[in-house]
């Protein structure tokens, strides 16, 4: 592939798992990798930076969609045709890269989603009850029809990048992102893929009743009040 | 007829925090529409304290038997828009100091 293909990491108080993610996707052939060390009360920053990847660093803490913007923004500076969202607790797959790559690259569409309900997958009842839940709020109020409406794995062309505007700092910017798609019209396409859930994945993401209230929040707020 | 004394000290709470709506405009701290909407707000409230057969009518004519009701309702929605205010505020704080952080995050790279 003759795309310059970036991929970007948030990273907050990953110290062990993101040398590994790191490490695999160098392996792999992926060298422009920027990660941004939201904050982390560890020492994520040095770990990602011995690991070889390009290391931005968030003074305080300020949410997974706030440091996702800043390495987009970083990777667009660096000329970025394709930029890759990639969670740093090693639960996406190496394999799934090309086929979230391909379509963008190939031009057929500007943004793929990763989506975790195209192939069968096992995840905890009340998980799948809330990433169903968020399914259905996100057709509400974007019109659009999805099946993984909370999935870190993206990959999109530097047209869409420069397109989509995420102002929602924590969670609610997975939302945003479609509905980003769905304001400016972008060409979008779901890949199935497959999420590694750990003990450590899932104490973290959008797992709980009370996130998932955030985030509910979070969107009746922007769609109503603030844009 | 005679102010009772839980009138004089309301009023006199009511012109301390008209004093400081002044101050702050003086400072430039807060825009002429700004003083403006709390100079109405106090200047209500002090009608409504000196003058409760005013109050009683503006209630009366409103729709609402009593000035009190009349003032609880108007302070549940003043309270809300301005809960409101506040919420947008500090959402456009929150987004400029992320930008802050951004910059600085961006300006310095490290790599191996």
């Amino acid at each position: 592939m003759d795309k310059n293909v970036w991929m970007v990491i948030a990273a907050y108080n990953e110290e062990h798992s993101l040398p590994k993610v790191v490490a695999e996707l160098k392996q792999a052939g992926y060298h422009n990798i920027v990660a941004v060390d939201d904050g982390s009360r560890d020492n994520t920053f040095e770990a990602g930076t011995k690991a070889g990847a390009t290391m931005l660093q968030h003074v305080i803490n300020r949410g997974q969609g706030a440091s996702l913007r800043t390495g987009m923004e970083y990777a667009l500076q660096q000329g970025a045709d394709i930029i890759v969202t990639f969670d740093a607790d090693g639960q996406h797959r190496i394999e799934d890269l090309l086929p979230i790559i391909q379509p963008v690259a190939d031009e057929r569409v500007d943004i793929t989603f990763g989506s975790r309900f195209l192939k069968k997958t096992s995840m905890p009842l009340m998980r799948r009850i809330l990433l169903k839940g968020s399914i259905l709020v996100v057709w509400l109020f974007y019109g659009v029809k999805m099946t993984d409406a909370h999935n870190g794995f993206r990959a999109m062309s530097r047209y869409a990048a420069q397109k989509i505007d995420i102002r929602a700092d924590r969670m609610a910017h997975a939302s945003e992102f479609i509905e980003e798609v769905h304001r400016k019209q972008l060409r979008h396409k779901e890949i199935p893929v497959v999420i590694r859930y750990t003990k450590e994945t899932l104490k973290r993401g959008h797992g709980s009743f009370a996130q998932a209230f955030k985030i509910l929040s979070n969107m009746i707020m922007k769609k109503f009040f603030l844009r | 007829m005679a102010l009772v004394a839980l009138q004089i000290i309301a009023i006199i709470f009511v012109l301390f925090a008209w004093s400081r709506a002044l101050l702050r405009f003086k400072d430039h701290k807060i825009s002429l529409t700004e003083f403006i909407f709390w100079s109405v707000i106090w200047a209500a409230a002090t009608v409504a304290l000196a003058l409760p057969k005013t109050a009683e009518l503006i209630s009366y004519r409103l729709g609402v038997e009593r000035p009190v009701d009349l003032a609880v309702f108007v302070s549940i929605l003043l309270l809300f828009y301005l809960v409101f205010r506040l919420y947008v505020k500090n959402e456009q704080q929150t987004q400029e100091i992320t930008k802050l952080v951004r910059e600085l995050a961006i300006k310095h790279p490290k790599k191996k």
